[in-house]
């Protein structure tokens, strides 16, 4: 077992959990940060295909990430590090701090707090979501690009289809052999 | 015994139903400990939402590993958190190692390129979702300027976002309450 590797695992969703506010989703930009910038362990691919799969299966979405993410990168042992480590510092403060935290529960600096970490998970979110726009242009051009995005906010926000099934109809495309022009490395250049 | 069942009955089923990340079964997991088992009162149970919201880290592990204590102490918080994450993460872990086994294939090129538009979209809406959020409970001045803020160190200084998070903390703290 490389105990550095499990000690950056843990250190990564560590910091990835108690740093998002609002919920697993604002997590989502920090696990990119540690995972894709500072570590270094995958590709914006191959994050944006584990985001993508997570968003259609049920269930919390940042263990979903976290625990296949630590799996890849340091096996089982990672795969446990990486869960515990999103989910157990909250829980034990959940349980041990519950009277205290009731009492300041309505104190306005506690809701001061949280209210203002709102715009920057925003920011940090819309910086994800341009840089895979960005990504998705170069991979399938602009009139694909487009289109899906079109197609996916309308679906998504407008008409409350759920993404997962989106995403699930898009993988089936695929799958049977839809044709769409896939643009490789040598031809963007 | 009987107790540790029902504990994985109580999250397991709002796990494999729930769709939408953790706030959207919620109301699934409220169901279950409030109506079907009777652990906690509907009352106790939106204090402890409040208490879970204003936590960091994913809120339905927060809420069972709490109920898992109450109703069966560390062994119930292991429980818990075991039916809320490892049915979904199985299932990631099986799909995934399908997906990367054949990553080659130009299909799998095909499938994997054509959802990225997509996820781009989602995480567009999720940030209009936060941004809308607090221009609703602190104001347009106080957003704008947070954003302004955040976006000049993350993306042009590229400051660590411990730090700007941290710092909006303060800020929260000091310049909104």
């Amino acid at each position: 077992m490389n105990l550095n590797l499990q000690k950056d695992i843990f250190l990564g969703f560590f910091r990835a959990g108690m740093l998002g506010y609002g919920g697993g989703p604002s997590s989502i930009p920090l696990v990119h940060t540690e995972v894709v910038k500072k570590y270094k362990w995958m590709t914006d691919e191959e994050f944006s295909d584990v985001l993508a799969l997570g968003n259609s299966l049920p269930g919390p979405i940042i263990t979903k990430m976290g625990g296949y993410i630590g799996y890849r990168v340091g096996g089982v042992i990672g795969l446990l590090n990486a869960v515990l480590a999103t989910v157990l510092p909250t829980v034990f403060i959940m349980i041990g701090l519950i009277g205290t935290l009731s009492r300041f529960q309505d104190s306005p600096v506690i809701k001061g707090m949280t209210q203002a970490v709102a715009p920057v998970v925003g920011v940090m979110l819309f910086s994800l979501a341009y840089s895979f726009a960005k990504k998705a242009k170069f991979d399938l051009g602009w009139t694909v690009t487009l289109t899906l995005s079109i197609f996916s906010l309308i679906f998504y926000q407008f008409m409350n289809i759920h993404p997962g099934f989106i995403i699930g109809v898009l993988l089936l495309y695929g799958l049977l052999g839809g044709k769409v022009k896939v643009f490789t490395e040598k031809e963007k250049e | 015994m009987i107790i540790y069942w029902q504990i994985f009955l109580a999250f397991f089923i709002p796990a494999i139903v729930g769709y939408g990340g953790g706030p959207a079964f919620i109301p699934l997991i409220r169901n279950e400990v409030v109506n079907t088992y009777g652990w906690i009162t509907l009352e106790k149970f939106a204090e402890l939402l409040a208490i879970a919201n204003s936590l960091p880290g994913p809120i339905a592990t927060k809420i069972g590993g709490y109920i898992g204590y109450q109703m069966g102490g560390v062994m119930g918080v292991v429980v818990a958190l075991f039916a809320l994450i490892a049915p979904s993460l199985l299932a990631m872990l099986f799909l995934l190692g399908l997906l990367n086994k054949f990553k080659d294939s130009p299909r799998v090129k095909v499938m994997t390129g054509l959802i990225r538009p997509t996820i781009a979209i989602l995480l567009g809406v999720l940030a209009y979702e936060f941004f809308f959020r607090s221009w609703v409970s602190i104001g347009s001045f106080h957003t704008a300027l947070l954003i302004l803020l955040s976006f000049l160190l993350l993306e042009r200084w590229k400051i660590h976002p411990v730090y700007v998070i941290v710092g909006s903390l303060f800020y929260g703290a000091f310049l909104i309450a």
